[in-house]
């Protein structure tokens, strides 16, 4: 069962189509108590981050805490959802749920590279170390971003890809069972069909 | 690097899917789900479904529809056509729509635009603004709703709505839809000037070169009815889009917007 942490910040729709599409078995947990039955997690996201946390401090944080650190359940946050992985985000003033060891800036572009904020649209990832989500040195992987934040890890190890936008950022990162990815695979085609279900079967 | 997005833009009209010229004659050219389906194969990099006759109808966005659409559409999909409240507005995100896109209720009341933009987020909030040149060529904001154009100034208008919040604008010439002939440049020229936001450039266009004109004018974004509906001088309906390495070859290696 794969449950989507329903905590009031995202647009769970489009992640439902999508698991239900890999042939998934989907819950979406609007209270905490739904997390205790819960063999994969997904946290989604869409908006501010200090928004975000007001919404996981609604008494969602504990029984994340114990399923995420303490049974190993893999979760996996999209978008927001991966940001809140980490410790602190200079958009907000909240602590984050600090699994990843990591902080959230926000995008500063150099005049010479003329792009804009948010990073809008499609763009490649390059994998960076092995995982069961993205196999390494498959053909060009694209997926869809809509981000004006990007997460700069602590330990270099926790990148998992990247994306070049003015320069290379975590596109998504790892840490043991916690997984984040910055772009949308439930609107990424195949691409993120086959992020999704790969994280669904591992 | 990131790409210019190619958006088809699909118009509904009583449950159908429609195309008109210059915004009139709206003629069926098929079933929407059947569309959809069939731009989702071809990997399109975002969608848009515009119901044109719900404001006009007075009429609130047919949600049963749009499930359906959203079910069947894993690229970014946003839905226009009779939104004016909040709670409609979060009906169709929890359905899977990624943007709503607004006209008729913005033009009355610019606050819509901030109140649902603090609530989704800018990126989320997108503003169509219709423009029709009259027999001057001077430019007009356009009201699709009613069919007529509005006083206030329409470059100031676009500098509001983006004040107001608004994520991306929609930027159509009325007189080019659906006609094939190519993108209205100044007009895009003059509103992507000193905007901070995303330009999605409509109207016109009828080749790659002409998507390639509007982004060379400053379109962060194309989207295009006829061209990915019609085909040949007989306007017979064949959904197409282009192959993606067409695209990549289209702006060189770097597709950067």
């Amino acid at each position: 069962m794969i449950t989507i942490v329903d905590y009031g910040m995202g647009n769970l729709g489009s992640i439902v189509n999508m698991l239900k599409r890999v042939g998934a078995d989907v819950a979406v947990a609007s209270s905490a108590a739904a997390v205790s039955a819960a063999d994969k997690l997904i946290i989604p996201g869409v908006g501010a981050f200090d928004h975000g946390m007001t919404g996981m401090n609604d008494g969602w944080i504990d029984v994340l805490n114990e399923a995420v650190l303490h049974r190993g359940v893999p979760v996996l946050g999209i978008c927001l959802g991966m940001q809140l992985l980490c410790r602190s985000s200079e958009e907000g003033h909240l602590p984050g749920l600090g699994w990843i060891d990591a902080h959230v800036k926000r995008f500063r572009m150099s005049d010479e590279h003329n792009l804009k904020v948010p990073h809008m649209g499609w763009n490649t990832v390059t994998i960076v170390k092995p995982n069961p989500l993205i196999e390494v040195g498959q053909d060009e992987q694209r997926f869809y971003f809509v981000h004006s934040y990007h997460v700069v890890c602590s330990n270099p190890e926790d990148v998992l890809a990247v994306t070049d936008y003015g320069f290379h950022f975590a596109a998504a990162v790892s840490h043991e069972n916690i997984f984040g990815v910055q772009f949308h695979p439930e609107k990424s085609h195949r691409f993120g069909m086959d992020l999704i279900k790969k994280f669904v079967e591992f | 690097m990131l790409k210019h997005r190619v958006i088809p833009c699909l118009l509904l009209r009583g449950g159908g899917l429609v195309k008109t010229l210059k915004f009139a004659n709206p003629k069926y050219v098929g079933d929407p789900i059947n569309a959809i389906r069939i731009f989702n194969d071809k990997e399109v990099d975002e969608l848009m479904v515009l119901d044109i006759g719900a404001s006009k109808e007075h009429r609130a966005p047919n949600f049963a529809m749009i499930e359906q659409f959203a079910s069947e559409c894993f690229m970014p999909l946003c839905y226009g056509g009779g939104i004016r409240t909040i709670a409609q507005a979060q009906q169709l995100f929890s359905l899977g729509v990624e943007k709503i896109c607004l006209q008729t209720a913005v033009l009355e009341d610019l606050s819509l635009v901030t109140r649902l933009a603090d609530r989704f987020g800018s990126q989320a909030v997108l503003v169509s603004l219709d423009i029709k040149r009259n027999w001057l060529g001077k430019p007009y904001l356009y009201a699709a709703a009613t069919g007529k154009t509005v006083k206030q100034p329409w470059l100031e208008f676009s500098k509001r709505v983006v004040g107001a919040g608004a994520g991306e604008l929609v930027v159509s010439a009325v007189d080019r839809d659906g006609t094939l002939i190519g993108m209205d440049l100044d007009l895009i020229r003059e509103a992507c000037v000193d905007l901070p936001v995303p330009v999605i450039a409509m109207g016109g266009a009828g080749s790659l070169a002409d998507i390639k004109a509007a982004t060379d004018a400053g379109a962060s974004a194309v989207a295009a009815g006829a061209y990915f509906v019609f085909h040949g001088p007989h306007r017979a309906v064949l959904i197409t889009y282009p192959q993606y390495h067409e695209l990549e070859n289209l702006w060189g290696s770097n597709r950067g917007e």
